[in-house]
């Protein structure tokens, strides 16, 4: 039983680094429809300037933001100069863009950084946390707790901001919202502003577990994948409670299912995608909307 | 006193396609102005052509501003409201942020917060459905949505694409009325663009007969009511 706690609380807190990324993922799925296949390296580039910041000495939650503010710039320059010149090309093309944008990023990184891993402090104490017989790791309840920050924040930007709700509107129906005089283009820009904060986010808190190295978030991006499969490509919530789902299955079939192990883990998370397309392709959360018709 | 809108030689074409060929009319404040014509006579397009949707060439004129050329959603902040063909409804958000959309480009919060219930009283519908997603409204209930959401910006000219589309005589008749009302209370000018033209010819002051993408006849309505080829035509009697 102790075990399984335990497993189930680094799943969480796996899950939730899965999460962010997958938020990330369906925010601009959400907003122009593309899958955004840089999602991951963006992240990766992030967490490399807040090890630079702290590198230069600034303490680490000064950096944290810091790194927070460059993502957010950069997602929105990524998208006025990479993204916008093929907005009507086909999504093939917007996708080709986005996996082009990954090699440039993860080269990029690897050229000024080179490929050798680097140790990435975590803010949390490196004390394990006991609470009867169980230990958890205290840099996994701090990755959930900042995870749920996060996501809470969201809602409430989405749910009760006027920007949150323009930026809605925009991904729903951009030819009403210009009518409204919402600033269309500039929403979806804002769109991978966010989206590269969160990415952001999940850099930071994985990079102490798996090392900073520029190919660090290639198998955290399937998971992400898996995860927003999972809740459904259309729904923010069904990101995160498909990340969170994916990290703890993921955990406890490799603890329990001895054939597995750790070096099987991967294909649960494709099994579980491809489980989710053949049983309910729009996933857990996915909109089947209600129209009159 | 110069018209409220005023386009000249006005061209709008999609693609290689020319759908409007040198239009002109007018739209004096305060006033109601229809739009006739048959199915692809350009009438949408005209309206479109005013906000900047279509590529045109001509001028046009609000308040004696240029505004061809610009962006749709500054044409929108200008005061022009339009409710568009299809309703332009937000469908997977609820009728309350629907309207709160309308007002997006004003921030005056506390007149925002009573033209919500200005705009219950004038639909009351809207005001029981308020936490209710808007594509679960009927057709109806839709086309009063976009004109309440239109009214929510507090517009000086509204461009009303054929209110009475897809709707029951009875709904139509209400929508008009209450047109009527917000025009003669609220002082909007009003351009209306109608495939029903008996309807749309007992709503306004002053209308145009569009064919194929031109103007070929314009008057009072009460003087295109009484014209025999109007009447053959388009009110069928």
């Amino acid at each position: 039983m102790d075990i399984f706690i335990q497993q189930v609380v680094s799943g969480l807190a796996t899950g939730g680094i899965y999460a962010s990324l997958a938020l990330a993922l369906v925010m601009i799925y959400q907003a122009t429809d593309v899958v955004n296949f840089a999602q991951g390296s963006m992240a990766m580039f992030s967490t490399y300037l807040c090890w630079s910041l702290l590198q230069a000495g600034l303490p680490y939650w000064v950096a944290f933001v810091a790194t927070l503010v460059i993502a957010f710039a950069g997602g929105i320059l990524i998208e006025r100069v990479v993204i916008r010149p093929v907005e009507n090309a086909p999504i093939l093309s917007i996708v080709i863009v986005t996996i082009g944008l990954l090699v440039i990023l993860v080269s990029v990184a690897g050229w000024i950084y080179s490929y050798i891993q680097k140790p990435f402090p975590s803010p949390f104490p490196n004390k394990p946390i006991k609470i009867g017989n169980i230990v958890f790791g205290a840099h996994d309840l701090g990755a959930i707790g900042i995870t749920l920050v996060v996501l809470l924040l969201l809602f409430l930007f989405f749910r009760y901001t006027t920007l949150g709700l323009a930026m809605r509107a925009a991904a729903q129906n951009p030819t009403s919202s210009r009518l409204c005089g919402i600033r269309v283009g500039w929403m979806l820009a804002l769109g991978w502003g966010l989206a590269a904060t969160f990415g952001a986010v999940a850099g930071m808190i994985v990079a102490p577990v798996v090392f900073l190295d520029p190919n660090m978030m290639g198998g955290i991006q399937i998971y992400a994948f898996a995860a927003a499969t999972v809740g459904g490509f259309t729904s923010p919530l069904g990101a995160v409670v498909g990340g969170f789902l994916v990290g703890v299955t993921e955990n406890l079939v490799g603890t329990y299912v001895s054939f597995i192990g750790t070096e099987l883990k991967m294909t649960v998370a494709l099994a579980m995608i491809i489980i989710v397309l053949l049983v309910k392709p729009s996933g857990l959360f996915g909109r089947s909307f209600v129209r009159r018709v | 006193m110069p018209a409220l809108l005023e386009a000249e030689n006005l061209e709008a074409q999609y693609g290689w396609t020319k759908v409007l060929h040198g239009l002109g009319f007018a739209v004096e404040s305060g006033g109601i102005t229809a739009i006739l014509g048959a199915n692809g006579a350009g009438k949408t397009t005209t309206l479109r052509a005013v906000c900047g949707m279509v590529k045109t060439a001509g001028s046009v004129r609000f308040e004696g501003q240029r505004i061809d050329g610009m962006a749709t959603e500054d044409i929108v902040r200008l005061g022009i409201a339009h409710t568009p063909e299809g309703r332009g409804t937000f469908m997977e958000l609820t009728v309350e942020e629907n309207l709160r959309l309308g007002a997006y480009v004003r921030k005056d919060r506390g007149a925002i917060a009573r033209d919500f219930d200005r705009v219950y009283q004038y639909f009351p519908v809207l005001g029981q459905r308020q936490r209710q997603q808007a594509g679960t409204l009927s057709g109806g209930e839709q086309q009063m949505l976009a004109v309440a959401r239109a009214l929510m910006s507090r517009p000086r000219l509204l461009l009303l694409d054929e209110p009475s589309l897809g709707l029951a005589p009875l709904v139509t008749r209400e929508i008009f009325r209450i047109v009527r009302a917000i025009n003669k209370d609220e002082g909007v000018s009003v351009l209306l663009v109608e495939q029903n033209a008996a309807m749309a010819l007992e709503l306004a002051d002053h209308a145009y007969l569009l064919e194929t993408g031109r103007v070929v006849m314009s008057g009072s309505a009460a003087e295109l009511r009484k014209d025999d080829s109007i009447r053959r035509s388009y009110l069928g009697y």
